[in-house]
């Protein structure tokens, strides 16, 4: 049988506290608590402990939607991209970058905020770009 | 943020989590630790076991009250008045450490100036705490030092949520509690990576670690680095761009990982926006509320299928690693943005996210430099780790604060932007609950945590209960000045007579119907989520009845 530990961070409260995903036979089966780890010292609350249910859920989206006429359509990622990129050409070449916002995340990772950043000041051209740790 | 950035040079937690345990005296303010940071109160109860004191002010009852030398339930809003009362008492039986204030920090004179008028009576009339209560809170935190003062979004929630910091930060630095192991002044951020977010230049104002967007030497590092003409103008905070959409200045939104309709104030003047946007993009784990109103989603990978890093609120940069291939055709945000970017002109190829990092470390000077993937290792690196041979900083401004001296605030109190009055008699607060987190969309698809809790409830305090005539369960209509809602009652004495809570997580009864998106803090920008005034009504015919 195929089963290993991954060390990670648990991805809820700003606590940080260190976690092992147990996979087994390529799927996510459980979250351990770190032992020794700085921040948590091999504990976990309710939601650490419970950490690889909502990866799992079959709610999970699992390729981009485009909505067209008031629904959603399954399409592959190139295709979402492109009309994306598109859409959001003709806005700034029609109203300018300022007229477009964009939303980090402080669920994601340093990296990809980090992009998102870079997204909308060097490829937007806006400052325009906030998350929500006021909310 | 703004408040700590004013007071000592820095918005970030002072101290570390492991070093809660070391402290004398534990001051829990606007924080229900045991429910939204469990693994931080463990520290707390640690601390206790080993002597320390502990001190909470929260309108509820809350875990921890049960636990404290000296617990205590404020009114709604009234924080300034009860830490101006406080100082009051410190500096009236000379507790202050003047030795402390005199080298290292100023604007003292001011500071005792205004407190000079609030004795423990007065806080008294405004916070509802009796006097003696304010003293003895006074006492334990002054003199059991080093002093751990903790507080998380019942602080920074508020109209006057920079001065409600400010005057945590004067109660630190009154009595020589910053640059201390075991002391501090700590924000417990409410998100895995909201530290990370706001360090990676997340917000409007500036670039990678606060570097500010209006220096031009800045602009110019970033647009030789990223090979554009940067903006030097600064940008919208998500507050503004609510009126920027209704006033159609904000044609298209891009969020990324963010559920505003169920996290920003006031859902139906958010909805109403959000509908004049031409073009919205949703980048997320699940069909959440903003999602099934965007024109495009975009399917992302979790955190247990990507690698990359977080920032906890004690500033450790932490390496997370990939456990599982993406579900269905999901992609890590990074290869989303990376393409998007590819796409609409600008060539963004990054072999991994260490090359990532690395591009962050080689702009970001003071706090991130010194970091590397291999560095990081299990336990991480806390900021400012400036070169490759930098331990980290387990607690802030050792010989001195990042500003120079750590600078009073002379603050006085100013009332909440709503108080109750007889049209709307109730105060209603809004806050976490333990088995849930945030909007609710990762907890509320999670098996073992729904069984905690399935649905939004509304606490209310027997007496109320008794009042309008609601049962357990009965479903209340609740009302302010900006919508209406119903929502089960749970009746506990955890609230104090006149005042509601309600948990944030439930999107069949958004509090945010409710709550005012133009009450917010002039400075940090923050709706006052904690307070707002409602009405009641029992929607059964009233019990006594029936």
């Amino acid at each position: 049988m195929d089963c290993k530990f991954v060390p990670s961070v648990c991805p809820y409260c700003g606590t940080g506290c260190g976690i092992l995903l147990q996979v087994v036979e390529g799927k996510l089966t459980g979250t351990l608590p770190l032992k020794s780890h700085p921040v948590n010292d091999g504990k976990l609350c309710i939601k650490g402990w419970n950490m690889h249910e909502h990866v799992n859920s079959f709610l999970r989206l699992k390729q981009p939607l485009i909505k067209m006429f008031g629904r959603f359509v399954k399409a592959d990622w190139d295709e979402t991209i492109d009309f994306a990129a598109e859409r959001f050409k003709e806005i700034i070449a029609q109203h300018g970058p300022d007229s477009v916002g964009i939303l980090v995340s402080a669920k994601t990772t340093n990296e990809e905020n980090y992009l998102g950043q870079k997204f909308a000041r060097a490829v937007v051209g806006t400052n325009n770009v906030d998350h929500c740790a006021r909310l | 943020m703004a408040g700590l950035a004013a007071a000592f040079g820095s918005g970030a937690m002072t101290n570390s989590v492991a070093g809660i345990e070391d402290a004398g005296s534990i001051f829990v303010i606007g924080s229900n630790t045991t429910a939204c940071h469990p693994l931080i109160a463990r520290r707390i109860y640690r601390a206790k076991e080993k002597g320390a004191k502990l001190i909470v002010a929260d309108p509820r009852k809350i875990q921890l009250s049960r636990f404290a030398d000296v617990a205590v339930n404020q009114r709604l809003g009234s924080d300034v008045a009860l830490l101006n009362g406080m100082m009051h008492v410190i500096i009236a039986n000379g507790w202050q450490d003047q030795a402390y204030i005199d080298e290292r920090c100023e604007d003292y004179a001011e500071l005792e100036k205004v407190v000079a008028g609030w004795s423990p009576e007065k806080a008294a009339e405004i916070t509802g705490i009796d006097p003696d209560k304010i003293v003895m809170m006074a006492e334990l935190y002054a003199n059991n030092r080093p002093s751990s003062l903790l507080y998380a979004m019942g602080i920074t929630q508020h109209t006057t949520g920079v001065d409600n910091v400010k005057s945590c930060c004067n109660l630190a630095l009154l009595c020589g509690n910053v640059g201390v192991a075991g002391s501090g002044v700590n924000p417990l951020r409410g998100q895995n990576n909201v530290q990370g977010a706001c360090d990676m230049g997340g917000l409007p104002n500036v670039m990678t670690g606060y570097q500010p967007v209006n220096d031009p030497k800045i602009i110019e590092k970033f647009s030789r680095a990223w090979g554009r003409e940067l903006s030097a103008q600064p940008g919208l905070t998500i507050t503004d761009m609510i009126p920027a959409m209704l006033e159609g200045r904000l044609k298209a939104l891009y969020v990324i990982g963010e559920n505003p309709k169920l996290s920003d104030p006031d859902w139906n003047h958010l909805s109403h926006a959000l509908e004049k946007l031409d073009f919205l993009v949703v980048q997320e784990l699940f069909l959440s509320e903003t999602a099934q109103i965007a024109d495009v989603v975009f399917a992302a990978a979790s955190s247990a299928e990507k690698e990359g890093t977080y920032t906890n609120t004690e500033r450790r940069c932490m390496k997370i690693n990939q456990a599982i291939e993406p579900i269905g055709k999901s992609l890590p945000d990074w290869q989303i943005i990376s393409r998007l970017a590819t796409a609409m002109g600008y060539n963004m190829n990054y072999r991994d996210p260490e090359e990532i990092f690395d591009e962050i470390t080689s702009l970001t000077p003071k706090s991130y430099a010194g970091m590397t993937y291999e560095r990081l290792g299990i336990d991480g690196l806390q900021w400012p780790c400036p070169d490759i041979n930098h331990p980290g900083t387990p607690y802030l401004h050792k010989d001195q604060f990042t500003r120079g001296k750590g600078k009073f605030h002379a603050i006085e109190y100013r009332d909440p932007a709503e108080l109750p009055d007889q049209e709307y008699p109730y105060f209603l607060t809004t806050g976490r609950m333990f088995a849930h987190f945030h909007t609710g969309t990762m907890t509320r698809v999670s098996k073992h945590l729904d069984l905690e809790q399935k649905t939004g409830y509304i606490e209310i305090n027997p007496q109320d209960a008794a009042e309008v005539g609601v049962r357990e369960n009965q479903v209340l209509i609740v009302t302010s000045r900006r919508g209406e809602m119903e929502v089960p009652a749970r009746i506990t004495e955890n609230v104090p007579p006149g005042t509601l809570f309600l948990p944030i997580h439930f999107g069949e009864n958004p509090p945010n119907v409710l709550t005012d998106a133009n009450a917010v803090d002039p400075l940090a920008k923050i709706p006052e989520f904690k307070v707002s005034v409602v009405r009641i009504k029992c929607l059964q015919k009233p019990a006594a009845n029936q």
